[in-house]
């Protein structure tokens, strides 16, 4: 235990707490703006700088551990200076449209500006505008907003290990981008939109389809269908001010239909019907033993880094699409059968938590309709927005339900949204495809929370199933790379199947949630995803009853002809230079 | 193929990252370091493409860009300064038509500026390639130029 004082005020904390955490407990907010909750300080950009009795010089509150005894100040007309300063020139280069700006009201920047009475700035620095990369399909970067930070970096280099971004040239001509100015579009970015999660101001967002669904939802002659991602009901409350985590189906349901579209259904149908087609996979490849494990599929960040850094295990990835894609192609053939309406009438929109999805509905396999499957992806901030827009307060929402044939969900769809969540679902289903009978003590704990890499031990019928789950890119870097040792060594690896999202904590921790989010953040959701499961009459996939509907209707059986045109997809060797395929 | 030989001669360690790149700057016929020559030097060291981009990036004794044969590098340090380098800047960028940075169109010269050559005694003072050239005037640039146009 340290003992100290912060501006006089007795202070007690765990040795190693830097400055910056022993002051917050001490109630003493000291303002910065690269350090982040969950990433390792770097001491980039020197707001936090505090004073301390008997030591020389300024110390930086987030990177020193608070020493026995010390004297800190934090708040002195000295510092409020320094931090002023300091923050008028980052303002003599940052692009401060404000007003249009897409962080207008959620900038740590600007917020610091206010924080500090900064009124005016002394200096105008380059007026040169540099292009913003567009590029990419998901993720849009100007570099004009950017203040060098450096989270966007420390992100994809050490919790993603993609290295899409880096810091490149040096000086005044520092500039965060891709290798060779290519653009993120260009480049091994596997889109999971992490770097936008962390950015504290403008210079990172999502490729909006606000406009596009907007001009959908108001040309009459269009059918405009609607699915939501499982993470999603956990974390739309909070763009209205709700507690993270807070349960939203029911409103969120009565919005969307109050903002226009023709059709309310649910990402978690789909992902049933996923559990459905990777179980019946998963079944199978047990029985034969060839390409085990057999690894997950739902997360188009995880395919893409699959397909760049580790396109050897092609072969062991599932065929079945991502529930966004699954839903996508039988809105355009089954829904429209079912309700006579022409496929190429209909817009699909997907609401997710996710960047990737973005490129994953554009990929030129995802047509099995014989349409763009999925038009639209919207990310939770993207529809609070619209929402917003619309005049619509969700708190004042009633609570509805969705619509039928392509809405009903049993829990194992809903935990899809957090890491663990798909395993345990097709856990609960592969022991009754396997044995006929039901799971006994149906919470698979052992998959759950927040653990990078988690594994467990199943028992179908005295065959034992060992099954991992890895969340991040980094940990499921880790695991694949005992998997192809294991593979190369062995011939055979010690799992049987293995569950990978590419953010960390599964969905509920994707590119796309509300800004501001950390893993204290996505934790709550993924709580509630599992009390949602508990408070569903079923909860296992296989149990849904439109699913089941579905089969007897129109695709016959799990892994049918029908099922493999409109369900399953295929995956590319892709280039670690610029991610684009290199081969088939 | 030259690629594989130059990596050969270094053990595959980050430390190695500099002395790679140098060779292989060195032996690129435009003087450059091109995404091929980035990607290899990745791969063999084990880190990211965008981490050697970054590296490279950073030193200005590396180029992204291809350049010309000869690479003039004109000092820019205060004695060469106060003996007349920036006149000597003007000749030549008018000379070559191109400014600090830039190749003439047949790729014959690069223009570039330089710290401290320790050639201070001979002031101003420039390199081209590996050679010195000291007590610099207009007249004596244009000789040395047109000596390696004749080189062709």
């Amino acid at each position: 235990m340290i003992k100290a004082k912060i501006n006089n005020v007795d202070v007690g904390v765990p040795e190693g707490t830097t400055i910056l955490w022993a002051a917050r407990k001490a109630n003493f907010t000291i303002p910065t703006l690269c350090s982040h909750p969950d990433l390792v300080p770097g001491g980039q950009c020197g707001i936090c700088v505090v004073e301390i009795e008997g030591i020389p010089g300024l110390k930086r509150a987030c990177m020193t551990p608070l020493g026995e005894g010390w004297r800190v100040h934090t708040h002195t007309a000295r510092l409020l200076e320094i931090r002023r300063q300091l923050v008028e020139l980052i303002l003599s280069y940052h692009d401060t449209d404000c007003l249009t700006c897409i962080k207008n009201q959620n900038c740590e920047l600007q917020t610091l500006a206010a924080t500090l009475g900064i009124n005016t700035v002394e200096w105008r620095g380059f007026e040169e505008k540099l292009p913003i990369d567009r590029s990419s399909v998901s993720i849009v970067r100007d570099p004009n907003k950017c203040i060098l930070c450096g989270r966007c970096t420390q992100v994809c280099a050490n919790v993603q290990t993609v290295n899409a971004l880096a810091v490149n040239h040096r000086g005044s001509d520092t500039v965060i981008t891709a290798a060779f100015d290519a653009g993120l579009g260009n480049s091994v970015c596997i889109n999971c939109g992490q770097c936008v999660v962390h950015c504290p101001v403008g210079a990172l967002y999502e490729n909006s389809h606000i406009e596009r669904v907007w001009d959908a939802i108001h040309d009459p002659e269009k059918f405009v269908v609607v699915q939501e991602a499982p993470a999603v009901r956990v974390m739309l409350g909070e763009e209205f001010g709700m507690e993270p985590g807070t349960l939203v189906t029911g409103k969120m349901y009565a919005a969307l239909r109050r903002i226009g579209f023709d059709a309310v259904f649910d990402t978690n149908f789909s992902a049933d019907l996923t559990i459905i087609e990777e179980g019946t996979e998963l079944v199978s490849r047990l029985k034969t033993g060839k390409n085990l494990p057999l690894i997950t599929s739902c997360s188009p960040g995880w395919i893409k880094f699959m397909e760049t850094f580790f396109h050897d295990m092609i072969p062991h990835m599932s065929t079945a699409k991502s529930p966004q894609q699954m839903f996508g192609a039988l809105a355009k053939t089954y829904f429209a059968e079912q309700r006579d309406i022409a496929p190429e009438k209909i817009v699909s929109v997907s609401i997710m938590p996710c960047t990737a999805k973005k490129f994953e509905c554009q990929r030129p396999e995802m047509r099995a309709s014989g349409f763009q499957d999925v038009d639209f992806v919207l990310t939770t901030r993207e529809i609070g927005r619209m929402l917003r827009e619309a005049g619509i307060d969700l708190n004042e929402m009633p609570d509805e339900k969705a619509d039928n044939l392509l809405g009903e969900y049993t829990g194992a769809a809903t935990i899809f949204g957090t890491t663990g969540g798909v395993m345990e679902a097709a856990l609960r289903s592969a022991y009754f495809l396997v044995t006929g009978r039901e799971l006994e003590g149906i919470d698979i704990t052992p998959v759950r929370g927040l653990k990078g890499i988690k594994e467990a031990e199943v028992d179908i019928d005295g065959l034992k199933v060992k099954v991992a789950v890895a969340h991040s890119g980094s940990q499921a870097r880790k695991l694949m790379e005992k998997v192809e040792y294991q593979l190369r060594k062995e011939g055979k690896s010690e799992y049987d199947f293995i569950e990978v999202m590419a953010c960390p904590g599964g969905c509920v921790g994707g590119g796309g949630q509300s800004w501001g989010s950390n893993m204290a953040k996505r934790a709550r959701r993924g709580e509630s995803l599992y009390a949602e499961d508990r408070s569903l009459p079923y909860r296992r996939s296989h149990e849904n009853p439109s699913i089941k509907a579905l089969y007897e209707k129109f695709l016959g059986r799990p892994n049918s002809e029908r099922s493999h045109k409109l369900l399953h997809t295929r995956y590319y060797k892709r280039s670690t230079v610029d991610g684009n395929i290199i081969a088939e | 193929m030259y690629r594989k030989q130059i990596l050969k001669k270094f053990n595959p360690a980050l430390d190695n990252i500099l002395y790679i790149l140098h060779d292989l700057q060195d032996n690129n016929p435009e003087h450059y370091l091109a995404k091929e020559d980035i990607r290899v030097c990745a791969d063999y060291l084990g880190v990211p493409y965008s981490y050697v981009h970054s590296v490279a990036s950073f030193y200005t004794m590396f180029s992204l860009k291809p350049r010309g044969r000869y690479i003039i590098r004109l000092c820019d340090s205060p004695p060469c300064h106060l003996m007349g380098s920036q006149s000597l800047l003007d000749y030549l960028k008018k000379e070559l038509k191109v400014n600090v940075g830039e190749t003439t169109r047949d790729k014959v010269f690069t223009l570039e500026l330089t710290s401290c050559l320790g050639a201070c005694g001979v002031a101003p003072a420039m390199m081209i390639n590996e050679e010195m050239f000291g007590n610099l005037t207009p007249a004596a640039v244009d000789a040395i130029l047109e000596k390696r146009r004749k080189e062709l």
